[in-house]
This record gives C-alpha cells, sequence and structure tokens, in this order.
C-alpha cells in the first residue's frame, strides 16, 4: 500500500511527526471491502454508532443524576420534568440501550449466517463476545440508577445469582453488595462502573476493528477475496452506504423515543424502589429474557446460574465447534435450516422468559434451552462431518460454480 | 567459589553458575512483584465490603407485646426485612408433625424456635432462591401450599416452620441470631 501524498503543508508538517492521515487514508479510503457486501453488514457500523449515542447521552444526564438512595428516583423525574429536553435525553438514553442491543443481535445474527467467525476471523468473533458481555453488564448496572422497583428488585436477583456460588456465595453477595442488601452503597458502585464500562467497550471496539481490518469483512458468499475486481474501496462506496443505514436507523429510532418511549420499559419501574416489597412479577428488559429463561428453566440453582452463562460461554468456543469450511450458509443447506431453527427457538426462549414460570412456560423454556446447547455442542460438530455443502462460486466477481468445495 | 573470573573482575556469561543465578534473581524478582501487586490490589478489594457504619447497623430490637395469636409483623434487621409470627396452636402442630425426610432442607421445627417459646418464629424474610420477599405476612396474601409463605418471583412455597417445602429455592429462611431481653422485648443480631 503505498502512502499518499499530501498537498496541505500543514497535513504534510502533522503526517511527518504522527502519520495519522496516512493511517486514516488507509483503513478508511483505500481499505478494500467486498463488493458483494448486502444491508446485514451494515449493522457493525450501526453498533459503533448506538455506543456514541448512549455515551454522549449518558455523560449529559451524569450532569443531572444523584447517585444516592434517597435522592436518585427525584433526581430522574427531576430530570423528566424540569431538566431542559430532559426527557429526550433520558428516552434517547433508555431506548439506545434497547436499539443498541437490536443492532448488536442482528450484527450476531449475520455473523453467524454468514460463518464470520471461521478461520482466520476466530478472534475478531471472540472480541465480539467479549463486548456483548461488557454491554450486558453495563445495562444490567444502568437499568439500577434509576431505583424504581425493577431496578431495586432486578439489581437484587441478579447479585444474587452469585450465591449460588459453593461456599463462598454469600461473602461475594456481600462484597458485590458493599452492605447486607442491595443499598446506598450498591448503588454508588453500580453508577460508578456504569460509568466506566462504556469506555472499555469503546477500547475493546478498537481491538474489534484492529482484528477486522487485518483481514477484512467476510461477505455473503463466504469466500475470500480473489483479485482487486472483487473489491471496492471503503470510501466513498460504503461511507456513503453505512450513513444511509444510520438514517434509517434514526428515523426507527427517534419515531419509538417520541411516539412509544416507555413501550419497551416496565411500569413497575416508576414506583420508587422499596425493599420491603417485592413487585409481583420481576422480568428482566427484554434483551435479558432468553437467558432468564435459560436461568429459570434448570429446576436447581447453582445449575441454572451456571447454564445461563454457559449459553454466552459457548459462543467463544463456536469456531471450534463448527469445523465446516464452507462459512456462508447460502452453501450449507443443512445449516441454513438449523440456522432458522436456533433463531426461532432464541425467540421462544425470549416469550418464556417473559412470563411466569409455571405450566406450559417451564416446559417450553426446557425444550428450549436443551436446544440451544444442542446446537452448538451436537449439531454443529457433527454437521461438520455429515452434510454436504452446495459447490462454492469461483470468485466474488464471477458467480460461476467453481466444481470444488476448497 | 571455583567459577572462571575474568580480569577485569566480572564473572563469565557462559557459565552455568552464572546461568542459576541469573534464574533464581529472576524468580526473585517476580515473586516480589507478585507479593507486590497482590499486597497493593488487596486494600482495593477490601474497600468494597461493608464499612464500619454499614456493620453497626447489625442489630436490632424488637418490642412483641401488642403482636397476637396469629399475626406477623415486619422488622427490618440489616437492611432486610424479618419476619417475626406469633404461630397459633394449629400452626405450631403443622410444623412439629413433618417428616423430616420429605424435606428439601430437613430442620426439625424444634431447631429453628427457642425451646422455651416455640408460638414466636423469627426469620429473615429473604426467599433463599433469588432473594425476593416472600408474601404471607398480610392477611390477605397468598401463603402458598403449606400456610407459610409464598415468594411470587419463582415460586418457592415455605411451611409454618419458615421450611422451603415446594419450588427453586434450595434452602430454609435464614433463622437469625436472636435472644429476648425481656418477656417482650427480642433482640437480633
Amino acid at each position: 500500500m503505498s502512502s499518499p501524498e499530501f498537498s496541505n503543508p500543514i497535513v504534510r508538517w502533522i503526517e511527518y511527526r504522527l502519520p495519522v492521515f496516512s493511517m486514516l487514508h488507509h483503513e478508511m479510503h483505500e481499505y478494500p471491502t467486498p463488493r458483494n457486501l448486502n444491508y446485514m453488514w451494515n449493522f457493525g457500523s450501526l453498533a459503533g454508532f448506538m455506543l456514541v449515542v448512549m455515551i454522549v447521552s449518558g455523560i449529559v444526564l451524569s450532569m443531572n443524576y444523584t447517585a444516592h438512595v434517597d435522592y436518585a428516583f427525584a433526581s430522574v423525574e427531576r430530570i423528566m420534568r424540569d431538566v431542559d429536553y430532559g426527557w429526550l435525553v433520558r428516552y434517547i438514553h433508555m431506548n439506545g440501550a434497547s436499539f443498541f442491543f437490536i443492532v448488536v443481535y442482528i450484527h450476531i445474527f449475520r455473523g453467524l449466517y454468514y460463518g464470520s467467525y471461521k478461520a482466520p476471523r476466530e478472534l475478531l468473533w471472540i472480541l465480539g463476545v467479549v463486548i456483548l458481555l461488557l454491554m450486558m453488564a453495563t445495562a444490567f448496572m444502568g437499568y439500577v440508577l434509576p431505583w424504581g422497583q425493577m431496578s431495586f428488585w432486578g439489581a437484587t436477583v441478579i447479585t444474587n445469582l452469585f450465591s449460588a456460588i459453593p461456599l463462598i456465595g454469600e461473602n461475594i453477595v456481600t462484597w458485590l453488595w458493599g452492605g447486607f442488601t442491595v443499598d446506598n452503597p450498591t448503588l454508588n458502585r453500580f453508577f460508578s462502573l456504569h460509568f466506566l464500562l462504556p469506555f472499555v467497550i469503546a477500547g475493546v471496539v478498537i481491538l474489534h476493528i484492529a482484528a477486522l481490518h487485518q483481514h477484512g469483512s467476510n461477505n455473503p458468499l463466504g469466500i475470500d477475496i480473489k483479485n482487486k475486481g472483487d473489491t471496492l474501496p471503503f470510501h466513498p462506496y460504503y461511507t456513503v452506504k453505512d450513513l444511509f443505514g444510520v438514517g434509517l436507523l434514526l428515523t426507527i429510532f427517534m419515531a419509538v423515543v417520541s411516539y412509544a418511549p416507555n413501550y419497551m420499559g416496565h411500569p413497575d419501574n416508576y414506583v420508587e424502589a422499596n425493599p420491603l416489597v417485592t413487585p409481583a412479577h420481576i422480568v428482566p428488559e427484554w434483551y435479558f429474557l432468553p437467558f432468564y429463561a435459560i436461568l429459570r428453566a434448570v429446576p436447581d440453582k447453582l445449575g441454572g446460574v451456571i447454564a445461563m452463562f454457559a449459553a454466552i460461554a459457548v459462543l467463544f468456543v463456536l469456531p471450534w465447534l463448527d469445523r465446516s469450511p464452507i462459512r456462508s450458509a447460502k452453501f450449507r443447506p443443512v445449516y441454513f435450516v438449523l440456522f432458522w431453527v436456533l433463531l426461532a427457538d432464541c425467540i421462544l426462549l425470549g416469550f418464556c422468559g417473559a412470563n411466569p414460570a409455571e405450566g406450559i412456560w417451564v416446559v417450553l423454556s426446557r425444550i428450549g434451552t436443551v436446544y440451544y446447547f444442542a446446537h452448538f455442542i451436537i449439531l454443529l460438530p457433527l454437521l461438520s462431518l455429515y452434510e454436504r455443502p452446495i459447490d462454492l462460486p469461483l470468485s466474488i466477481s464471477n458467480p460461476s460454480p467453481s466444481g470444488s468445495n476448497a | 567459589m571455583s567459577e572462571p573470573v575474568h580480569a577485569d573482575g566480572h564473572h563469565d556469561a557462559d557459565s552455568g553458575m552464572d546461568e542459576g543465578r541469573r534464574d533464581f534473581l529472576f524468580m526473585a524478582t517476580g515473586a516480589m512483584a507478585a507479593v507486590g501487586t497482590a499486597a497493593a490490589v488487596w486494600p482495593f478489594l477490601s474497600n468494597l465490603r461493608p464499612a464500619a457504619d454499614t456493620l453497626a447497623l447489625a442489630s436490632t430490637e424488637v418490642n412483641v407485646a401488642s403482636v397476637g395469636e396469629g399475626q406477623s409483623i415486619t422488622v427490618v434487621w440489616r437492611g432486610k426485612p424479618t419476619f417475626i409470627r406469633h404461630r397459633t396452636s394449629k400452626e405450631i402442630t403443622e410444623a412439629q408433625s413433618v417428616n423430616l425426610s420429605d424435606l428439601p432442607d430437613p430442620q426439625a421445627d424444634s431447631e429453628r424456635v427457642k425451646a422455651s417459646d416455640a408460638k414466636w418464629l423469627v426469620i429473615v424474610g429473604v426467599c433463599t432462591h433469588l432473594g425476593c420477599i416472600p408474601l404471607g405476612q398480610k392477611t390477605g396474601d397468598a401463603k402458598g401450599d403449606y400456610d407459610g409463605w409464598f415468594c411470587p418471583c419463582h415460586g418457592s412455597h415455605y411451611d409454618t416452620s419458615g421450611r422451603i417445602r415446594k419450588g427453586p429455592a434450595p434452602a430454609n429462611l435464614a433463622v437469625p441470631p436472636y435472644e429476648f431481653v425481656s418477656e417482650n422485648i427480642i433482640k437480633i443480631g
């Protein structure tokens, strides 16, 4: 890759001392990108956009928020009623969390469908799973801050998960709380960590992008770039396409913020936290529901907690469970079916998590949980051995079948 | 010392003895660094534990003179709701007549109350599953299948001794340390 010649003398002066312009040119402008990317490839940049939205709106909110059990709920209501545009910033932050997860879940399922986790992109995938875990921790602690009933009891239930650890569980929970219940010390440290973690996420995102740019984007055919004719420069082709995606996302996002800001929330969280009364039906935010269903599907406390964490942990080893050399589901007729069954299974688990753990929902959540793990641990390794893939095309720019599956 | 020494006083770099010393120094330095790091990290981890003022709230005194037979009160001990129930003789009989082998967490009723005052049951009202507050303190509440308490979060049923009978909770409701300081005053903690 040749370094570009810059004509502006100031740019040249800086470039000579800090090669930031050639780096930008290399990574943003000439960065070769497969020419056949479809709209599913918009969701990476959309996730980055949502991270920025959350950090900006969060910093503005923190300037009016008070992290104390006696004032937190009132300070949020003050933001909603008295602070200029406070309602807008809070609704953006509140719904932004949901949209961040929508975008990231689509991004993850795109990776599953097109085999983006396979060699040489295993670390890229693992960094993505790390980001997902950090997002979950951040979202959980952020939900505690308004100090409503769901905040308090969600925090109680989730921190109590750690009491399932044998012998030291109770001590760990007391240590997490900084007291004998979820109380002021807990709220203070959650605020501090909720402020910190988004910047940790931003750091891991930089690593995620560095790993991406090493081998470039996967593509809908899942085959490697063979020559220059298979690619387009990132700018202007994909900068424009990504911007169009941002415009579309903003349209939907602002429609929800404006017309249905509480649709994805829970009314009980507009009741101030009361440590002596548990709401009749505790549910987490929608993006945690499938994991909550897995937790409740196992009739043993420790077993449930292990299953819930394993549901994410299994994603870390996915590149080594699916041994098929073919990336895209387009050329894997059985995997194509299994992908859609897995997606349906996750949605089923979501409904199970939203409903009380009784009757048919217990049965369904158990079936869903068993299938979820079977998909990754049994079906994918077997499929790598027995599936007969369809002929891959010769190259991205020449779609005729190659007659081989290599 | 028999290893070769050069005229300028430096040890021979190739000597096996010198390699061994270098390894030792390397490991000793690494061990010191590990101990030092652990010592530096410890105050930060310990800092997150309950502070002295939180620990100072560790005991509560309650006057139960006004709690009639069949009634319950909820008091706060260490920030947790603590149930004090004045049990009826029917509830005491129910609690005592259970076959211990039927219990998920076997414990006789006599181990959970003071022998002199079997009518008073003092338990921490925090479900041992994931920490919700079980229902059953108010007259209109669901008391579960065993006349005690019922946790609405994930459906655990507790009996009139606060023992887990059905549902996901692994253990009985905890009995806090307590004593009668006089006939009607209970000191919890």
